[in-house]
């Protein structure tokens, strides 16, 4: 079974650098340098980082105009489109890493985009948010409510989710689809990794978010946790 | 040499806002390419000698690497800002190039050349055939959209630029800037096509064929010979523009604009004068229209959009034109554009994906139609600018 990575990632707890802690963790996980393509870019927060900090070719795909038009603003690439439809134009291993943030969830074909993400990528970094998080199970449990927390914020009726599922629900999914999990995170609400996720039932009670790297075969580096 | 004498001034010339001062605006009618510059065109005729009408915004810095070639619409010209010679108003960018607009001319070189088989001094059907000192009218060579870009390398090779920094345009210049990009990928630094288009649809071929019909059905045509027998298919060329006009707006930017609002009386006349305002208006684009365009160069460069298809020159695989191009894109389009839809630049941006160029990709939202490239659209600029602005600093100019 998987072991979430208890490595501690040299990010600090405050919103230094103008992006969330979360997205630094996706940075850290970026080699300088790489091509890029981050799908569901939004305002180009993470690219912008990416690009300046870290000399990445970076590319952005993004649903919204006003996403589009905030990216270009700043000179970064991107492209007004639709994960669900989009990204089987790119060619096969065209970028080192493709980044999908916060955006898995609000997907129409998760699975067709997951297959995507890692065919289009030497390595897919993927991030959402974690629906069997204590405080979700809480509410739904004892309040028969629709779980609102932090990286839920939405009431149901306004919420672009539409596809949630919990770590263990992906890990289980990247292994029926051979995918390599080679470094998964369970974060917390601050978006700052929790120091007791040893195991994977607890990363899937505690972690409001996961972060996973994500392959189509073993790395030849790195890949310290891999799904069983 | 005056372009043409068709080129009477238009009834009201008009300024109606303040434009560049005369400093920005380098008057520099033509070139004429001698011998060894002739061009082969894809028809298989040579001409030669080439002429080439062309005009130039700001400086070209030293190392010649701020050049922007803006290409012109179906019927625009090379008078892009400033004060237009013909008519009086302002360059039909006038909003978009100068110092500190999204074109800086305080930082860019900008020049526009007139296409070929235009009538505003290049070498088209108005101009006159050396070899019988007529116009050439009819007999002058049908013309793509290829030929007209490789005129326009001949002229940056005259020009001492080996690269641009952008190539940009709307429309029949977005065509251009495509073909641009794909043809000389190492002359294009980055490429702006914007409510443009890959390939002329069905529908486009016949719009343009109504113009086209409604020019050689005017008696004053005369086959194309009217120069020669001092008469002019106004009407013709008229009904062709104000068909067109129509593919360039938007029902509801009709409908904005004019509604069912009548003319001049309040009640109904019962007749077919221009009673309703948006006849008056299309009349009213007519008529001025035949004052600065030719009939003959209308047919012909509506012929060359026509022809217009980048994949057709690749096996029909529009992704084969941009392989493993070095070129930056930014494919602008409007959402309420009919006659060259979003799709179409979707198609484009599509074919550059499959390439993994650097490509950026913008829908604006507006209900003006096609011609919003041409109109105050602040999400346009800013796009515009934002990605400018990145070329830039990746070219070294910022």
């Amino acid at each position: 079974m998987t072991n979430l990575d208890k490595r501690q990632i040299p990010i600090g707890s405050t919103y230094n650098d103008g992006i969330r802690i979360d997205l630094r963790l996706i940075a850290s996980l970026i080699e300088p340098g790489a091509r890029v393509l981050d799908v569901g870019c939004g305002d180009g927060s993470l690219l912008r980082y990416l690009v300046e900090k870290k000399d990445v070719d970076g590319r952005g795909l993004e649903i919204s105009q006003s996403g589009v038009r905030a990216c270009l603003r700043q000179g970064l690439s991107v492209v007004q489109g639709d994960a669900d439809t989009d990204l089987k134009n790119y060619p096969s291993g065209a970028f080192d890493y493709v980044v999908l943030s916060e955006t898995l969830q609000t997907t129409h074909n998760p699975l067709i985009v997951l297959r995507e993400l890692v065919r289009i990528g030497r390595f897919a970094i993927v991030s959402f948010p974690n629906f069997g998080y204590w405080r979700c199970r809480w509410q739904l449990l004892v309040r028969g409510r629709m779980p609102v927390t932090k990286s839920l914020p939405l009431p149901w009726h306004a919420t672009p989710n539409i596809h949630f599922s919990t770590i263990a629900d992906f890990l289980t999914t990247c292994r029926q689809e051979g995918i390599v999990v080679a470094r998964s995170y369970a974060v917390d609400q601050r978006g700052a990794l929790g120091a007791f996720f040893g195991a994977r039932v607890f990363a899937n009670l505690f972690g409001a978010q996961g972060v996973f790297l994500l392959a189509t075969e073993l790395p030849i580096h790195g890949g310290e946790s891999v799904a069983g | 040499m005056e372009s043409s004498d068709l080129m009477a001034p238009a009834d009201k010339p008009m300024v109606d806002r303040e434009v560049h001062t005369p400093e920005t605006f380098n008057h520099q009618p033509k070139i004429v390419l001698d011998g060894e510059m002739s061009l082969l065109l894809d028809s298989g005729v040579t001409l030669a000698p080439l002429t080439i009408a062309y005009q130039t915004y700001g400086e070209l810095n030293a190392d010649n690497s701020n050049a922007i070639l803006v290409c012109h619409a179906l019927t625009g010209d090379q008078y892009v800002a400033g004060i237009h010679p013909v008519t009086g108003r302002p360059g039909w960018w006038d909003n978009v190039v100068g110092p500190g607009l999204p074109l800086d001319t305080d930082r860019y070189f900008v020049l526009c050349a007139n296409v070929l088989a235009g009538c505003m001094g290049s070498l088209g059907p108005p101009e006159t055939n050396p070899k019988t000192g007529k116009p050439f009218a009819l007999s002058f060579p049908l013309v793509t959209i290829e030929d007209m870009v490789r005129a326009q390398a001949l002229l940056l090779d005259h020009l001492g630029i080996d690269q641009l920094f952008c190539v940009i345009g709307g429309s029949m210049g977005g065509m251009q800037a495509l073909e641009w990009a794909s043809r000389y990928p190492d002359r294009v630094f980055s490429a702006v096509p914007i409510a443009a288009a890959a390939r002329h649809t069905a529908q486009n071929i016949a719009f343009h064929e109504v113009g086209r019909q409604a020019i050689m059905s005017d008696p004053n045509w005369c086959d194309g010979d009217y120069l020669n027998q001092s008469k002019r298919p106004q009407q013709g060329l008229a009904v062709a523009r104000m068909t067109a006009h129509i593919t360039y707006l938007s029902d509801a930017a009709f409908h904005r604009k004019f509604g069912r609002l009548l003319q001049d009386s309040q009640e109904k006349t019962y007749g077919f004068d221009a009673e309703f305002k948006v006849e008056s208006y299309l009349r009213h684009q007519g008529s001025t229209f035949v004052d600065r365009f030719d009939a003959n160069s209308y047919l012909y460069i509506t012929r060359a959009m026509d022809y217009f298809d980048l994949a057709a020159q690749h096996d029909g695989v529009l992704s084969m034109s941009f392989r493993e191009t070095p070129v930056r894109f930014c494919v602008i389009a409007f959402t309420s554009d009919w006659l060259f839809p979003v799709s179409e630049s979707q198609a484009v941006v599509q074919a550059l994906n499959a390439n993994a160029a650097n490509v950026s990709f913008c829908e604006i939202e507006t209900d003006k139609g096609h011609d919003s490239f041409l109109l105050n659209e602040p999400e346009f600029f800013d796009v515009l600018n934002g990605f400018l602005r990145g070329a830039a600093k990746h070219r070294g100019l910022i």
